[in-house]
């Protein structure tokens, strides 16, 4: 490669571009490029208005770069082709489900009677609007078997606590305030125990290192272990299928033995996309769910969202809700509130939920619709099928079964060569590819979690299969050491993440 | 005299008299890889077997480790916070992350030796 594209680095640490070439853009930053005779716009200075906006009057100046207006364009622009999307390419980012988003989505979200209406507007001049959140509620209860369903929630995390809160007040309404625990499996998502902490529980973990699934003796064990009956348990919190791309075989005996104590099921839903329109998580004895629309019905997110997380449950856990959830009356769609929910656990969020994305999700779930939905699931879990079929071999398979819509490999067979996961993640950056998931689930060592979604071609999966057979080829060869310095090609090269974690550098400055 | 013995969390654990030095092992050091944080426990916490003592955060993971014991903290190794490589220290050097006064003896019969930990570890995945 040419030392022109080479990038150094100056005593400041501050990036300077020698010379770009072809598409490889260097770009510093706004504030090295501001001159103070650049400005946007030039506006002659008014001369006698008074402020009447009743706030303080700034004083000093604003502290803005002064840069022109195509200077900013070009610099946004430029930025914005070092980002890596779904637009680009492959992003087999397991258990994120990142897949195509229709552009007719988008064009709907777009249409002005959606994107140009006001939270704050009267019912009677936005009925469509609420119709169309009425219509998401009904397809989301009937792909849930869960009828109670609020939109409210804005993002998969905020749909969890907004779950538990749900069971929370609902053990606080009924005398239950005792339960104080919540069971969660060892390769749940972060975001589950850390939900359960946020409402007040208390956790206790269950094992399932031997065989990536929650056992019925390992689930007693935890449901009997400091009382008899279960009577100190408030709930579970699952993901199904779980963080390994298995489906917990045992779930709906589980879910009976905690309903039998008392317990609701809590059901993490950002694996839906391996089960939707195959089966109903209410019929295997979920009492509430959230629902990422950021990934099972493929609305934008990994910086692109913003995400959303509505909340399904069952007729009993209904009233426990948040609000706002739309309802009719009189052939009239309304918005209910407390007056309407007494029961509520109460708001949890300005306004209604992200209704640009509700408008994405039910223009994906009408468009595909009920066998197209079906079809989903199918396609997923094909392709997270042939991929692990494909690499079984060249790489350690922990689980050598089928999976669902993802599945897991690891570096067991080549890290004492000294290539690891992180290694491979590296490589796939110079290849063109979004590394898939590192690192998680961490009930293994050196996991690699790999969800291709429904929407990806046999051609980009072939070639993803091809460049990590290639890897593996590579290792075994003894051509190891380029797979310490990869990316060779991306606009920034190997990060030192140790310093960068131990000493990060959070903000510029100009010494 | 003073022993060490270890956990199956990869805990390893100095007993000086009534106090444990509580370290994580070589194993589980080179399973995190660089360590990029630890967060200490506050001196006087009480503790029982199983509470989370401290976190390890590596450029991997986040890793608890966990209390072999009852017990209540009587010192954190707060220089390890600003010197991170005393993690792959010794327990009986430099590596331990906390000290407690133990509440109950009997926990530590339990746990397992040098050689019967070697063994543990040979045979994890």
């Amino acid at each position: 490669m040419s030392n022109e594209l080479e990038i150094t680095q100056d005593i400041n640490n501050k990036f300077t571009a020698q010379q770009a070439r072809g598409l490889n853009y260097e770009e510093n930053l706004l504030w090295e490029k501001e001159r103070s005779d650049h400005s946007g716009v030039d506006l002659p200075v008014p001369e006698g208005s008074a402020v009447r906006t009743g706030l303080p009057e700034r004083t000093e100046d604003i502290g803005l770069p002064q840069v022109s207006e195509p200077q900013v364009v070009r610099h946004f622009v430029k930025m914005s082709t070092w980002n890596y999307s779904i637009d680009h390419g492959f992003f087999p980012l397991g258990s994120c489900t990142m897949k195509h988003n229709p552009r007719l989505s988008e064009k709907l979200a777009c249409l002005a009677g959606f994107a140009h209406i006001h939270p704050k507007q009267p019912e009677s001049t936005v009925q469509g609007a609420l119709k169309l959140m009425y219509e998401l509620q009904n397809w989301l209860a009937e792909l849930t078997a869960l009828p109670g369903v609020c939109l409210v929630p804005a993002a998969g995390a905020q749909g969890e606590l907004a779950g538990m809160m749900t069971i929370k007040r609902a053990h606080e309404l009924n005398n239950q305030s005792q339960r104080k625990i919540v069971l969660t499996p060892d390769s749940s998502h972060g975001t589950n125990p850390a939900t359960a902490v946020m409402c007040g529980y208390e956790l206790r973990v269950i094992s399932t290192k031997d065989t990536g699934r929650i056992s019925i003796e390992a689930f007693k064990e935890a449901l009997y272990a400091t009382s008899d009956d279960g009577s100190d348990i408030a709930g579970m919190m699952v993901t199904n299928p779980n963080t390994c791309g298995l489906f917990e075989t045992n779930i709906k005996e589980l879910a009976d033995l905690l309903h039998e104590a008392g317990g609701y099921f809590y059901c993490d839903g950002a694996n839906f996309n391996a089960l939707v329109g195959k089966i109903r998580p209410g019929d295997f004895g979920v009492d509430v769910m959230h629902v990422n629309l950021h990934k099972t019905f493929s609305t934008p997110h990994g910086g692109g969202g913003p995400g959303s997380g509505p909340i399904c449950t069952t007729v009993k856990l209904a009233p426990y809700m948040p609000v706002p959830v739309v309802g009719m009356k009189n052939d009239t769609y309304c918005l209910q509130w407390e007056e309407d929910r007494p029961e509520t656990l109460g708001r949890l969020k300005g306004f209604n939920g992200q209704f640009a994305i509700h408008v994405r999700a039910l223009s994906y779930m009408m468009s595909c619709g009920a066998n197209g939905l079906k079809q989903v699931a199918e396609d997923a879990v094909l392709s997270a099928n042939y991929i692990f079929s494909q690499l079984k071999d060249d790489f350690h398979a922990p689980y050598d079964a089928p999976c669902m819509h993802e599945c897991i490999i690891t570096d067991k067979i080549q890290k004492d060569t000294g290539v690891t996961t992180i290694d491979f993640a590296k490589a796939l950056c110079e290849y063109g590819f979004h590394p898939m998931t590192v690192y998680f689930p961490i009930v293994l060592s050196g996991t690699m979690l790999i969800e291709p979604t429904e929407t990806e071609s046999k051609e980009s999966i072939d070639r993803f299969i091809t460049v990590m057979k290639k890897f593996a080829e590579d290792i075994k060869s003894g051509d190891t050491e380029k797979f310490h310095s990869f990316p060779l090609s991306t606009p920034r090269k190997r990060l030192d993440e140790v310093i960068a974690a131990r000493n990060p550098v959070l903000r510029w400055s100009c010494n | 005299m003073s022993e060490i013995k270890f956990t199956n969390e990869h805990e390893c654990i100095k007993i000086d008299g009534d106090v444990a030095w509580i370290g994580i092992t070589k194993y589980a050091q080179e399973a995190l890889g660089d360590v990029v944080h630890v967060e200490l426990p506050e001196v006087g916490k009480q503790l029982k077997k199983g509470d989370n003592l401290a976190v390890v955060e590596s450029v991997k993971t986040a890793a608890e480790v966990y209390s072999p014991v009852d017990g209540e903290i009587i010192e954190a190794n707060v220089d390890m916070e600003n010197n991170l490589e005393l993690v792959a220290q010794l327990v009986s050097e430099g590596g331990w992350i906390a000290k407690i006064k133990i509440s109950d003896a009997s926990q530590l019969e339990g746990l397992m030796d040098e050689v019967k930990y070697n063994e543990y570890t040979e045979n994890l995945d």
